[in-house]
């Protein structure tokens, strides 16, 4: 007999105050206080968060890989976005 | 992200695969560039993968069983608890691996219900009993040792969420081996019978643990194909050498013996094990090993004794779920 398909959720977790939160991994979940529950039971086994998010992972919209150029390349030419793109005279020291 | 929904979605190009697009793939991998869940694959690529990972999962859940024989013996409390944290953490670590699993489009329960029906296989080394309290520091040392050689090089394996999945393990895995150790050392340290049974089961889990590795080299039959892959980066023959020639001067400090008189040591420092019997390997995968039959019946019996809870988280999340519509709705 085939078991019916459990939801899947991705797990977010914050580990220290101050820090984001970090996908750390997904489980299956019937609902969201199951799928918290099973995130500190297998994400942090050893003290490794302060915050847990559970994101039904159907409700992530994910940009496509094969579309990863159009996305991400238009970024690569603009070297005048970073701070070494700009001359700064030693003397004035660090700025 | 661990998203088996967007997978689904991917066109089947078994037969039609485009050679363009494989020899693309072939230099990403050669770029140690890492492939991700959405990005093109060839058929054989993902089938092998789920294969491994999802044999790999039901190992480390099978595993629990021949620890779990002793939660509830360990000689004192200290011992107990670790062991429990132990066994808690194969658990998890078989969940890290199904959800990599998942990312290649076969869902949990679908490679659940294939180990339940006998059709994936498990590691042969868990078809053996735990038969004394030395056999849980064995299995530290010596199976989790074993484990570990073969994990630490999938850390790089070229598919990310297998890769990602080994680094959480390999990091939680260390803790069970040197527990292992620490048993071991301490039954070499009491009494004559304590080290009796620290020799016997040392004895009768060597040749298992050096079968861990699989078939030797010249026979393997998924080698090729998952080296150029970078799925695997060492051969069976190189981990098994590796994990002897670390093990034996571990050994030598407990004052235990390997089972193995004709074991020479080179002028290099390698250890040369003796011929493996692998008839025994085939007979342990063919199912006929001790325990196969006890650990597929109790895999068996705790699915379905876990059935109806199943069925209630879903019941209640349904009648939840419906609650809420209908208030939404008011």
């Amino acid at each position: 007999m085939a078991t019916p398909n459990t939801p899947l959720w991705e797990v977010f977790i914050r580990s220290r105050n101050g820090l984001a939160h970090k996908h750390v991994g997904s489980l299956h979940a019937s609902d969201a206080t199951m799928a918290l529950q099973a995130a500190r039971d297998i994400y942090t086994r050893r003290g490794e968060g302060l915050s847990i998010w559970v994101v039904p992972s159907s409700a992530i919209t994910a940009s496509d890989p094969a579309e990863k150029g159009m996305m991400f390349e238009p970024a690569e030419s603009k070297i005048y976005r970073h701070p070494t793109f700009y001359e700064v005279p030693e003397e004035v020291g660090h700025m | 992200m661990y998203t088996q929904a967007l997978n689904t979605a991917e066109t089947d190009d078994r037969g039609l695969e485009d050679a363009a697009k494989a020899a693309q793939f072939q230099a990403r991998i050669d770029a140690e560039e890492r492939i991700e869940p959405n990005d093109w694959m060839p058929a054989a690529y993902r089938k092998t993968l789920t294969r491994q990972i999802s044999q790999h999962a039901h190992s480390e859940i099978v595993g629990m069983l021949p620890e779990g024989n002793w939660i509830t013996r360990a000689p004192t409390l200290r011992r107990k608890a670790a062991l429990l944290a132990k066994v808690q953490d194969e658990c998890g670590h078989g969940l890290y691996l199904y959800a990599a699993a998942e990312t290649l489009g076969t869902s949990r329960e679908e490679l659940v219900d294939a180990m339940l029906a006998g059709k994936a296989k498990y590691s042969s080394i868990f078809n053996y009993p735990t038969l004394t309290w030395a056999d849980i520091g064995t299995i530290g040392w010596l199976v989790d040792g074993a484990a570990i050689m073969n994990q630490i090089p999938l850390c790089r394996c070229s598919y990310g969420p297998y890769a990602r999945a080994m680094i959480r393990v390999c990091k939680e895995e260390s803790f069970h081996q040197r527990q292992g150790y620490e048993i071991m050392l301490t039954l070499c340290r009491g009494s004559d019978e304590q080290k009796a049974m620290a020799q016997d089961s040392l004895n009768r889990w060597w040749w298992p643990v050096l079968m861990m590795f699989g078939p030797p080299d010249a026979t393997s039959q998924h080698s090729d194909t998952s080296t150029k892959w970078k799925i695997k980066r060492f051969s069976n023959d190189e981990l098994r050498q590796k994990f002897v020639d670390a093990t034996v001067p571990q050994a030598q400090y407990l004052g235990l013996t390997i089972p193995d008189p004709g074991m020479t040591q080179d002028a290099d420092g390698h250890c040369r094990y003796s011929e493996i019997d692998w008839t025994e390997f085939k007979q342990v995968l063919a199912g006929n090993g001790p325990c196969n039959r006890d650990r597929m019946a109790a895999r068996r019996k705790a699915h379905e004794d876990g059935a109806w809870v199943r069925e209630a988280a879903a019941a209640h999340a349904a009648k939840r779920a419906h609650r809420q519509t209908a208030q939404a709705a008011e």
